[in-house]
């Protein structure tokens, strides 16, 4: 009996000893770079959202889903993360499918130009936050690039052991719990750069998306058929990366002949508004909140009045979740409007 | 024991299944033949046990001359076809790099081509292995294994096949063959072998090759006092990944219950270089030793030399000639085999020199010993350590810069070019790892040689089983998670193979 209690005792300790320092050495993403933290986020909004955004950049950086429940009481989520590849967004798409039934799913088509895995930084950013399901095990395995491993990511001590030498006070804050970097999926900024000189896309060789990226498009594409969900496609306005015509036709083609819908909003910047000189914090690449509210904007009256998509205002436990979410984008609003004035820039001083 | 045959296989199939022709012809060829002069021996013992009052003296001694003459030419078939076999493998294109050399010093255009010959990994271990098995069934120290698969395993075994140790049948077939139990005991003991062998591996080795590479790439940079700097860590580099992987051979056959022959014995404590030699790569030394050097010395062509010189020489410088001759032979292949170049060759040749050296002066040691009273004590000690240390990086700078008269260059300049303005922290960290990094090395370096001091009295393994159970948990767990923490593995760190898989 002592030798079973005692053999418990040490595994007891063996386990915790790897737990907490997988806790400490793996990356927190709570200051700097915050788009690692942000797919993990949605597991902890308790509601059913009427639509999901899924996608990379183009859509966590320019629709503000707060915007969309405050003006027309769209029940919305963005799991976005940074270059998330067609694939990782079918994956989402699946776990979402899985855990919640939205009626619509917006997908932005950018990530259509990679066929293949492409950096295990971002591949960590968009799956490390999924919680264990097939869904992530084959995620992994579409993501993958040769030089990561499928341990890596059941073990993430492997991946991130090499933190010891990079450890701050962070890492032992956050050791357990994490704060919210986004507002229901959205990535916030206020601060404006003027979009100049933006580069024309240079002449490609060959403008065909590749078939790995067509398989995914079809999976999602039946996946949503298969479970009643609305697909939409979407191409947001943002002028770099370039999007090339070629590109887009074979969107509107794929569309057509799927019976989908496919919005290109760079052909909708004078009707949303959009001003170049004020609506992007980074030259064109991507929405400042300015710019985000006024795609909201003109994207929730089309959800609203096109795709029929209810408004929920009214239900009180929406209204007391989204009041928590709003008084947090208030004071993020605040803050970063502060820092402008103190710093000039959106981060402290001491923000990485 | 068909299983860890299987296991070999295919831990041999896996790295490059086109290795598996090459083994299995070694494997067969091997067996064949010793069994033949096995066979022949022990069916001419028990025929000449019966026969030998029918025959004379000098009849008897003539059969066992046939006999024995019939056995030289089976060895020698095998031996040949399998030494061939190792020597068109590996120095193919050694050979005619060199002819195309030649050619061009003589101005001549033609030059001939190189060849695209595959060289299967551990060639050169299970051919030796191999070999040594043939020469001692060909001495009559065993009979020949009869089973063949039993045979294969020894020749496969997958642990020791990639970077050794070279083991010899007669020590590994106590425990290869026979059935295993579970044990636990054997089994910890064996995955507490494996573990350090990863700590020295990925804390010590894979960290500090990244300074030694970057010195090594960078001679324009890195010289004078760096250079010497860049030796001392290839030392430890060397040092802990060539002994790690052979713990993690160890350990993987120790956790089976079998037991491989230990390889080193805390080399870096040798107080010369010969004794280095017996305590560093012992499977490879006690190889060279005993079948080729020994061999070598009592053939009669030696004979006849030691003969000759002695008249012409005298007996003191005389005698010394089949030995140094028997010895620069031994260096030499010791060299060529551990690759198939120039830098190589000049190595082991450098390590004959400073052997035959240190020989040399032993009358003037023994005169300054019985002038100035030091020898025995601690200083005197650490003093003939430290050279030996210092003597074998020197050499081992061939091994480091795989270019001949680069390394004489870079040698030069430890003397010609070290000034105190070379030195600077920015420099070290120039050379692609932090200050932190170097701190675990360090910390990893300050254990290996607590580990070695413990060692001299006994077991370290053993003196910890001692311990009360927290106390063992806080070794071994302390242990694995420095490893697994510490450890320069995954993204970030470029994978590197053992060093001692290339031979």
């Amino acid at each position: 009996m002592k030798k079973i209690i005692s053999t418990f005792l040490i595994l007891c300790i063996a386990f915790s000893g790897l737990f907490l320092a997988t806790k400490l050495l793996e990356p927190k993403y709570m200051s700097g770079i915050l788009e690692g933290a942000m797919i993990g986020e949605y597991y902890d909004d308790p509601t059913d959202h009427n639509v999901v955004f899924i996608g990379d950049c183009e859509l966590y950086e320019n629709i503000s889903p707060v915007y969309l429940w405050e003006n027309y009481g769209i029940n919305s989520y963005i799991r976005g993360s940074a270059q998330q590849l067609i694939w990782q967004s079918y994956y989402l798409a699946e776990e979402t499918i899985k855990r919640e039934h939205p009626d619509i799913i917006v997908f932005n088509v950018l990530s259509m130009k990679y066929n293949e895995p492409q950096n295990e930084a971002y591949n960590r950013m968009s799956i490390d936050g999924m919680r264990w399901s097939s869904s992530k095990v084959n995620n992994i395995k579409a993501s993958m690039t040769e030089e990561e491993r499928f341990v890596d990511y059941v073990f993430p001590l492997l991946r991130y052991h090499s933190r010891w030498s990079d450890l701050n006070s962070d890492d032992f804050k956050y050791l357990f719990h994490r704060d919210k970097v986004s507002f229901n999926g959205y990535y916030m900024r206020v601060d404006v750069k003027p979009a100049e000189d933006v580069p024309e896309g240079k002449p490609l060789a060959d403008y065909q998306f590749g078939d790995n990226a067509y398989t995914y498009l079809n999976k999602l594409t039946k996946l949503c058929k298969d479970n009643d969900v609305q697909l939409i496609l979407v191409k947001a306005p943002t002028l770099y990366p370039y999007w090339y015509p070629q590109w887009d036709e074979q969107i509107a083609d794929f569309a057509s002949s799927n019976n989908l819908s496919y919005i290109n909003f760079l052909e909708y910047q004078d009707e949303m508004g959009i001003d170049w000189q004020t609506d992007t914090y980074d030259g064109g690449l991507h929405l400042n909140l300015a710019g985000a509210e006024k795609m909201s904007n003109f994207f929730g009256k089309l959800l609203v009045e096109e795709y029929m998509v209810p408004d929920r205002r009214g239900e009180q436990k929406l209204e007391n979740y989204w009041a928590g979410v709003i008084e947090r984008y208030n004071s993020e609003i605040e803050r970063q409007n502060r820092n402008l004035e103190l710093y000039g820039s959106v981060h402290e001083p001491d923000e990485k | 024991m068909p299983f860890l045959l299987l296991a070999s296989y295919a831990f041999y199939f896996i790295a490059d299944p086109r290795y598996l022709i090459f083994i299995a012809i070694t494997t067969v060829s091997t067996f064949f033949a010793a069994k033949a002069i096995s066979d022949k021996k022990v069916s001419f013992d028990v025929w000449f046990k019966e026969h030998k009052k029918e025959y004379e003296k000098e009849e008897r001694k003539a059969l066992k001359a046939k006999e024995h003459a019939a056995e030289k030419k089976i060895f020698l078939c095998c031996l040949l076809f399998n030494l061939g076999f190792l020597a068109v493998t590996k120095y193919t294109n050694f050979t005619i790099a060199n002819i195309n050399n030649i050619i061009g010093a003589f101005g001549n255009q033609g030059q001939i081509s190189f060849v695209d010959l595959i060289i299967p990994m551990g060639i050169s271990f299970y051919t030796f292995q191999s070999m040594g098995y043939l020469i001692d069934v060909y001495n009559g120290k065993f009979e020949a294994q009869k089973n063949l698969i039993k045979f294969a395993l020894f020749v496969s075994f997958f642990p020791q096949l990639v970077q050794g140790p070279i083991s010899r049948y007669a020590d590994l077939s106590q425990t290869l063959y026979e059935e295993h139990r579970f044990d636990w005991h054997t089994v910890s003991f064996g995955l507490e072998r494996i573990l350090w062998g990863f700590f020295k591996k990925l804390v010590i080795a894979d960290r500090i090759l990244v300074p030694v590479k970057a010195i090594i790439a960078n001679t324009d940079s890195y010289n004078g006092f760096y250079a010497f700097v860049g030796a001392m860590f290839y030392a430890l580099e060397l040092y802990a990944d060539f002994t790690g992987g052979i713990d993690i051979t160890i350990g993987v056959a120790e956790t089976m219950g079998i037991k491989v022959t230990e390889n080193f014995n805390r080399p870096y404590f040798s107080k010369n270089i010969k004794e280095y030699w017996n305590r560093w790569h012992i499977t490879m030394g006690t190889w060279f030793t005993d079948y080729i050097f020994y061999p070598i010395s009592a053939s009669q062509f030696m004979m006849k030399l030691s003969k000759k010189s002695r008249a012409r020489l005298g007996n003191n410088l005389g005698k010394r000639v089949p030995v140094y001759l028997s010895s620069f032979i031994v260096w030499f292949t010791t060299g060529i085999w551990h690759g198939a170049s120039w830098n190589f060759i000049v190595w082991g040749l450098g390590n004959f020199v400073v052997i035959m050296i240190s020989q040399e002066l032993e009358p003037f040691y023994r005169w300054f010993h019985s002038k100035v009273n030091v020898a025995g004590t601690l200083g005197w000690k650490v003093f003939q350590i430290i050279r030996t240390v210092l003597i074998m990086s020197s050499l081992r700078m061939f091994d480091c810069y795989r270019d001949v008269p680069l390394t004489f260059k870079m040698f030069g300049s430890i003397f010609t070019q070290s000034s105190l303005s070379q030195l600077s922290a920015e420099v070290f960290i120039g050379m692609g790892i932090t200050a932190y990094d170097y701190l675990v090395v360090f910390i990893g370096m300050l254990v290996l040689v607590s580990v070695s001091l413990i060692q001299r009295s006994g077991s370290v393994r053993e003196k910890i089983a001692t311990k009360a159970a927290p106390v063992r948990f806080i070794i071994w767990y302390g242990l694995f998670m420095a490893t697994v923490i510490f450890g320069a593995y995954g993204i970030g760190y470029s994978a590197s193979q053992f060093i001692y898989n290339q031979f």
